[in-house]
């Protein structure tokens, strides 16, 4: 099978790999990277588990092809601690029990990211809006909804 | 099976290599890497282009061309096209947006494709590697060519009405979607073209109720024949979502609201 050169910065670290032609975003991430936070559930678009942020877009890294992603920066929930120190996504999802399972949560966490980064103060509403492609079967979303809200007041707090 | 991705500089160089028969085309993967994650095995090479002209918007003289590889974010977000917003925003949650493109959509199997539902109410042109074709003749083929671009008239924020119903809140896939372009002159209904999803194996024309709008007034009575007519000539898709007989039932209701809203 013919290997291909991948090269892309992944949560801020270069990274170069030869990976199989047709190889997905996610298993390379998984596989060769040892980047195992976004998560592989249905594979076909419909659970959001393995969202990652592509060049500030939130992508579906199960259905990208790895060697599309050549050049790009790569966020992964993996990369959002600094130094042992929880991004308030993270923190929130604890302190609002959003997680019970935790399969969904790094694909919630990035979507819930890419909504914060373009819109500090969102509404409950924008919130449902930006979770609308990724599928929790535990919590029945209250929790999760309520974590985003909570970061949001806690990053402009932060920033006061 | 081994895949492998060919990427072309332009589409005319993608063309030729999807004749090979093993080759699919790559936009934006959410339809062919989905079916490659399924097991498809009918093919093993992956062709693109990344041409930019592919994935622009351009809206000029009250028309608007839009770039195979265009994607219903970029869309959703354009200035120029407001008020066809709202189908492209119908598309999946946002990471589908950012990767969904306005080709794909065209050759995408029910109960998907809402936006191509749309440029079938639009009468939108659909560009491609062997010429132009309407959008209709295009959905009724939609065979092996390569499409370049689509365009079509923008309409009004008025004129143009479109709902996508589904059983998930906020957003889920399609029970149905309807795409009306109405043109009201001095309160009658002038022209009308309704197209429907998930009421056959692709977006189809509703022609009965196209007929019955025309010379009505948009009010409950005025209306009424139309929504009568809406389901002629339909076969509804069976699936895991809704059955082809509630399919049937709620279409005239969701049709009638769409025209009174």
């Amino acid at each position: 099978m013919a290997k291909v050169p991948v090269q892309f910065s992944l949560n801020g670290e270069e990274k170069a790999e030869f990976v199989d032609s047709g190889s997905t975003l996610l298993k390379v991430l998984r596989d060769k990277m040892g980047d195992t936070s976004p998560k592989g559930g249905c594979l076909q678009g419909t659970c959001g588990s393995c969202s990652v942020v592509v060049d500030g877009e939130l992508r579906l890294s199960c259905l990208t092809l790895a060697e599309t992603c050549d050049g790009a920066d790569i966020q992964t929930t993996a990369g959002l601690a600094s130094d042992g120190v929880l991004h308030p996504l993270q923190r929130a999802f604890m302190d609002e029990f959003a997680a019970q399972c935790g399969f969904c949560t790094p694909g919630m966490i990035m979507a819930a990211k890419v909504l914060l980064d373009a819109n500090p103060d969102p509404t409950r509403e924008d919130v449902i809006e930006a979770l609308s492609g990724n599928v929790c079967r535990c919590t029945g979303y209250e929790p999760i909804i309520r974590a985003v809200l909570t970061a949001a007041r806690s990053n402009s707090q932060n920033a006061a | 099976m081994p895949l492998a991705l060919k990427t072309y500089a332009t589409i005319a160089e993608a063309g030729s290599a999807l004749k090979q028969s093993d080759a699919r085309y790559l936009g934006g993967g959410t339809l062919v890497v989905r079916a490659t994650n399924e097991g498809d095995v009918s093919f093993s090479t992956f062709v693109r282009s990344n041409d930019p002209e592919l994935s622009a918007i351009t809206v000029e003289g009250g028309r608007a061309m839009i770039g195979a590889s265009v994607t219903m974010a970029a869309i959703a977000s354009h200035s120029g096209l407001k008020a066809i917003a709202k189908a492209a925003r119908a598309v999946g949650g946002p990471a589908i947006r950012n990767m969904a493109t306005v080709g794909g959509n065209l050759f995408a199997a029910t109960p998907y494709g809402d936006f191509a539902v749309a440029l079938l109410a639009l009468g939108a042109t659909v560009h491609t590697t062997e010429g132009e074709l309407g959008i209709d003749e295009f959905l009724a083929a939609r065979d092996g060519k390569v499409v370049s671009a689509v365009s079509f008239a923008v309409p009004t924020t008025e004129k143009f009405r479109f709902a996508k119903v589904s059983r998930i809140k906020p957003k889920g896939v399609s029970v149905l979607s309807i795409a009306a372009l109405v043109d009201v002159e001095a309160g009658k209904v002038k022209d009308a073209r309704i197209a429907l999803g998930c009421m056959a194996d692709r977006p189809i024309r509703a022609r009965a109720a196209e007929k019955a709008l025309v010379g009505a007034t948009l009010t409950e009575e005025g209306v009424a024949p139309a929504v009568a007519a809406i389901g002629e000539g339909t076969r509804p898709l069976t699936d895991a979502v809704a059955s082809s007989w509630y399919r049937g039932e709620v279409l005239p209701v969701h049709f009638r609201r769409l025209l009174l809203e």
